[in-house]
């Protein structure tokens, strides 16, 4: 475990806060001076599900098969049930499991 | 207030019934909120963050996938460089959070500056959501919105502090798939999103531009290339 903390953790943690504030204030500022282009509107509302792909990716094929086997998991339970809490411990449940037996 | 659009002119009621009602709707996403919590504070305890820098990301970020993310590539020390690298990572997960804003302003417009900037920094996707379903079924209480997110606030801080706690205990992450939350949370929330065809071709891009920079560049810079890659991909992709 990295002994983190002082003054740098929290430097980036007000600079992390500075950028995300305008990020919530941002837009509802700016349709007041000027309305959203449709494009823009719509990369932005591709946004989230881009994030989560290009993180989950190359976290899938450095981990292996476990993470595979564990995000097809919740994956599935979250198709079956929408419920993103049930999701996560069917997630770590099979994510447990798969290591135990592989490894 | 420099309210452009006439048409929104109506001003919102601010209500103590408002409030409560707000949180009585907000009660629905509590469970998915407490869970997404619970692994965030884990994910600080694990990373060895001190608890009080996890409580003061939790209340002043108060974004978790930008703080599961950010946490993921947090440097041993913090320099110039890796502070702007952070920054530039998190305004790229919570960019998102300018179409919530924008689709507020038609509601919140009206209401003073004072009342309405401070209101914003409780904004979430979730909180967003259920304003919006009350707003689309006629309501005009501003504190609805107020309530609602107040919640989930002190919702999250409960149980990122609770994840914190229980994460510091345990002493093998890996082994109960602890290290695995993010991802997993974060796969779950792609179900929901998903928007057929079109929604397919933005994640085969980011994906593929998330795997080449990872490849070519080392950190986790492929968060930002990719997801910047796949929504502008989407954006300019006409049918």
């Amino acid at each position: 475990m990295n002994e983190l903390g002082g003054p740098g953790a929290l430097a980036a943690i007000l600079a992390m806060a500075a950028v995300t504030y305008p990020m919530r204030a941002g837009g509802f500022w700016l349709m007041a001076h000027v309305p959203l282009t449709l494009r823009l509107r719509r990369i932005l509302e591709a946004l989230p599900g881009a994030v989560v792909v290009a993180t989950v990716l190359p976290i899938l094929v450095r981990e292996g098969l476990p993470a595979v086997l564990a995000i097809a998991a919740a994956g599935a339970a979250m198709m079956i049930r929408r419920n993103d809490f049930l999701a996560v411990i069917v997630g770590m449940t099979v994510a447990a499991l798969a290591r135990a037996w592989l490894y | 207030m420099t309210a452009s659009n006439p048409a929104a002119a109506a001003k919102p009621d601010w209500s103590l019934a408002g409030l409560r009602f707000g949180a009585l709707l907000a009660l629905p996403v509590l469970p998915g909120m407490i869970a997404f919590g619970v692994a965030v504070g884990a994910t600080a305890a694990r990373k060895g963050f001190s608890l009080v820098d996890s409580i003061l990301m939790n209340a002043l970020v108060y974004g978790g996938a930008s703080q599961m993310v950010a946490m993921e590539v947090w440097p041993d020390r913090i320099t110039l460089a890796s502070l702007a690298a952070l920054a530039l990572l998190t305004a790229t997960v919570n960019a998102r959070m300018l179409l919530i804003g924008a689709s507020l302003r038609p509601w919140l417009g009206p209401l003073p500056s004072w009342q309405a900037y401070p209101m914003l920094h409780l904004s979430t996707d979730p909180g967003w959501l259920i304003a919006m379903r009350y707003r689309a079924e006629g309501g005009n209480d501003a504190a609805v919105f107020l309530g609602a997110s107040l919640l989930v606030w002190a919702a999250w801080m409960a149980a990122t502090t609770a994840g914190y706690l229980m994460g510091a205990l345990v002493s093998d992450p890996r082994r109960i798939g602890l290290d695995l939350v993010m991802p997993i949370f974060f796969a779950a929330m792609l179900v929901p999103l998903w928007r057929g065809r079109r929604r397919a071709f933005a994640w085969g891009v980011a994906g593929a531009v998330a795997l080449a920079t990872e490849h070519l560049v080392s950190g986790w810079w492929f968060v930002v290339t990719g997801a910047i890659a796949g929504s502008v991909a989407e954006g300019f992709a006409d049918e």
